[in-house]
């Protein structure tokens, strides 16, 4: 019998090997993610047929086209509303949002500034690799200040986004941050935010070696993951003020939000019931 | 069967419930806003869901996604709605997701005079997109055919898997008409085409034995894959010109081999007729009043009222206006559908009727511009 990954049940096998570069960091952020999945599902927390990917446009979005769930690759930007749209007609489902910081905080912004303000019951997760990916390195909003980008050669003038701040602004019920090179703690991140009602955030920083490390100067995927461990900061409860981060001065991963807030289903179940005249005052 | 009067848009809010809507995601803009808000008070009370998202991209995306969890879904909109929501319906055509957008035309460009009428968009609703294929459009040109046609609407995204436009405008939107409304079983509502095979053999965009695939869903235990990409059957991206034909050929196909089986029209003294005013949507109502006005002063006049506009049925087009000499296209524009008549009806002669108008174009202008021609 042929030898197989224990993770491989999840996978569309038959599409490994992924489209992504040798030592990119998203196959790490994969790998976590079904390892979190897997072990909700064998608590029973999650049924293998509720769970469905959405993703945008980007080498992240992509993380849709290889595991065994319900999924879907839309258009850039948009993976939010089509994955809120599914938990409202099927409020079974497990719906989990993954896209690039392009796809998620640019184009995106404004659905997910939305999803947030609702605490929408999905969980979004952020891969932070603070450039474009897919389209050969143009500026992120997350590209730290002073970077070279193809779109910025003189160096980002612009202040990077905290994208964990807005999230934590903006009212989500678990708002975390987390990281390719600490994939034990990215699992058990991911494997909270999954029991999570409401909306979960997590954002993952990952390596981008083929593009963010040849224009920073570490073009070899072991080097610039070096160069990332070395700049994370694991904190129990940080604050939000320690979320800002800037290539220099490092990352702060941990927990920002978790609390239990009614999500947007609890708050328009009770809507519904208004409507069909079953309110209790 | 029961009568009600009804606007152009509660017609479609009507109808739009009796074709099993289950999902409306919208964002307000006039002259739509009141089907919005009658499915607001109306749709949860048959099980439905309406949200108001951030904007038409947010809205039409979520009608997508609705859409792939089974829910017969529909947005309804203007012109600057329309163009928001275009890269999204691409993704709805190369996904083979079955929705409805109620595109109730007003007065452009960009916000141009809001609470009045026009013709301007009936290109846009089919060509609108990226990707050089065709959207079926439905245009009403009462609150009647409004509400048949909003039924028709759903019916045939469903048969094809397609978006499908419902073009209105501004002034069928408000204008009151008798309606005959439709109970359950009175007429025929077609419901999804799911796999009869099981998961493991499952192609999500395999036609089996036809042009439209068989359509599973988020949480039907399929694994079904929503796939913007070109893909193969299974879904999976295949950046090959092979694939790349054969998926455009079938999408292409699909619709425009169903030309004749949507196409739908109505006519007045088609059968003596030299002179046509072919018309759709709220000008159709002046080009057949001044039909009556040219056959009284002596003309050979008919009025050909098309239902709907895309696909173009070619054959059947040249086939109905067999026996007239002269086709006048009479619509609230620069004289837009004229340009698709005009390839079809190579051996007529066909004149362009534009008249500009915030309301309808009033039936003596079309008189007068017509009998100029004659
Ligand atoms: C509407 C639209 N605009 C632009 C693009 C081109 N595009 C594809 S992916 C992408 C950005 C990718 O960056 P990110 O979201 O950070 O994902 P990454 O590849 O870095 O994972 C862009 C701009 C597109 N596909 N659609
Ligand atoms: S371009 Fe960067 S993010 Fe995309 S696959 Fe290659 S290394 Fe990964
Ligand atoms: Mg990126």
């Amino acid at each position: 019998m042929a030898v197989t990954h224990p993770l491989d049940r999840y996978l569309r096998v038959d599409r490994i090997p992924t489209m992504w570069c040798p030592g990119c960091g998203l196959g790490i952020a994969l790998g976590a993610m079904l390892r979190a999945i897997d072990r909700r599902i064998e608590e029973g927390v999650l049924k293998r047929e509720n769970v469905g990917f959405v993703g945008g446009i980007g080498c992240t979005a992509r993380m849709t086209l290889y595991p065994q769930f319900d999924s879907a690759h839309v258009i850039h930007g948009r993976a939010i509303p089509f994955a809120l749209a599914v938990k409202i007609v099927k409020p079974e489902m497990k719906m989990i949002v993954v896209g690039g910081d392009g796809d998620i905080a640019a184009i995106g912004g404004n659905h997910l500034l939305h999803a947030l303000k609702r605490n929408a019951d999905l969980l979004v997760i952020m891969v932070n690799n603070m450039i474009y990916g897919m389209t050969g390195g143009q500026l992120a909003p997350t590209t730290p200040r002073g970077l070279y980008t193809t779109t910025t050669p003189y160096g980002n003038p612009e202040k990077e986004l905290n994208v964990i701040k807005l999230a934590a602004a903006l009212g989500a019920n678990y708002v975390a941050r987390s990281s390719i090179t600490h994939p034990q703690l990215l699992e058990r991140t991911i494997y909270k935010a999954l029991a999570k009602r409401g909306l979960a955030f997590v954002e993952v920083l990952s390596t981008c070696p083929e593009i963010f490390g040849r224009h920073i100067g570490f073009r070899n995927p072991v080097d610039l993951y070096m160069e990332l461990r070395k700049r994370i900061v694991v904190k129990t409860n940080p604050s939000i003020e320690e979320s800002d981060y800037d290539w220099s001065r490092g990352f702060v991963i941990g927990e920002f939000v978790d609390k239990d807030e009614p999500g947007f289903l609890d708050t328009y179940r009770e809507y519904v019931l208004k409507a069909v005249g079953g309110a209790e005052r | 069967m029961r009568y009600e009067y009804l606007t152009g848009n509660i017609a479609i809010a009507e109808a739009s419930i009796t074709s099993g809507l289950r999902f409306y995601a919208g964002y307000p803009i006039t002259p739509t806003s009141d089907i919005f808000e009658y499915l607001a008070r109306e749709l949860p009370k048959y099980g439905g869901h309406v949200i108001q998202f951030e904007d038409e991209i947010a809205s039409i995306n979520a009608v997508i996604g609705a859409s792939w969890a089974c829910s017969k879904a529909m947005t309804a909109t203007s012109g600057p709605g329309f163009s928001l929501m275009l890269e999204a319906l691409s993704l709805a055509v190369i996904t083979e997701t079955p929705l409805v957008v109620a595109y109730v035309m007003r007065t452009g460009p960009s916000t141009g005079v809001p609470t009045r009428s026009g013709q301007y968009d009936v290109l846009q609703s089919t060509y609108g997109f990226h990707g050089g294929l065709v959207i079926p459009v439905l245009a009403p040109s009462t609150p009647q055919e409004a509400y048949d046609l909003t039924i028709k609407a759903f019916n045939v995204s469903e048969k094809l898997r397609t978006p499908v436009v419902l073009l209105s405008d501004a002034v069928i939107a408000h204008t009151y008409g008798k309606v005959a409304m439709r109970e359950k079983g009175e007429v025929e509502v077609v419901e999804r085409s799911k796999p009869s095979v099981p998961p493991s053999e499952y192609r999500p965009y395999d036609p089996v034995d036809g042009l439209v695939p068989p359509m599973a869903c988020f949480g039907d235990g399929y694994g079904v894959l929503v796939e913007s990409l070109t893909h193969d059957e299974r879904g999976y991206y295949s950046p090959r010109t092979d694939s790349q034909r054969k998926l455009m050929w079938r999408l292409y196909r699909k619709i425009a081999e169903s030309a004749g089986q949507i196409f739908e029209y109505s006519s007045l003294y088609l059968d003596s007729c030299d002179v046509a005013l072919v018309s759709y949507g709220s000008t159709a109502l002046s080009a057949q009043v001044a039909t009556k006005v040219l056959r009284e002063r002596g003309v050979r006049a008919c009025s050909v009222k098309f239902k709907t506009l895309f696909p173009v049925y070619e054959e059947g087009l040249a086939k109905l206006l067999e026996g007239v000499e002269k086709v006048f296209v009479v619509e609230n524009n620069t004289g837009l559908y004229y340009r698709e008549l005009r390839g079809v009806l190579k051996d007529r002669e066909v004149v362009s009727v534009p008249l500009i108008d915030l309301d309808v174009p009033p039936p003596q202008e079309v008189v007068e511009v017509v009998s100029k021609w004659l």
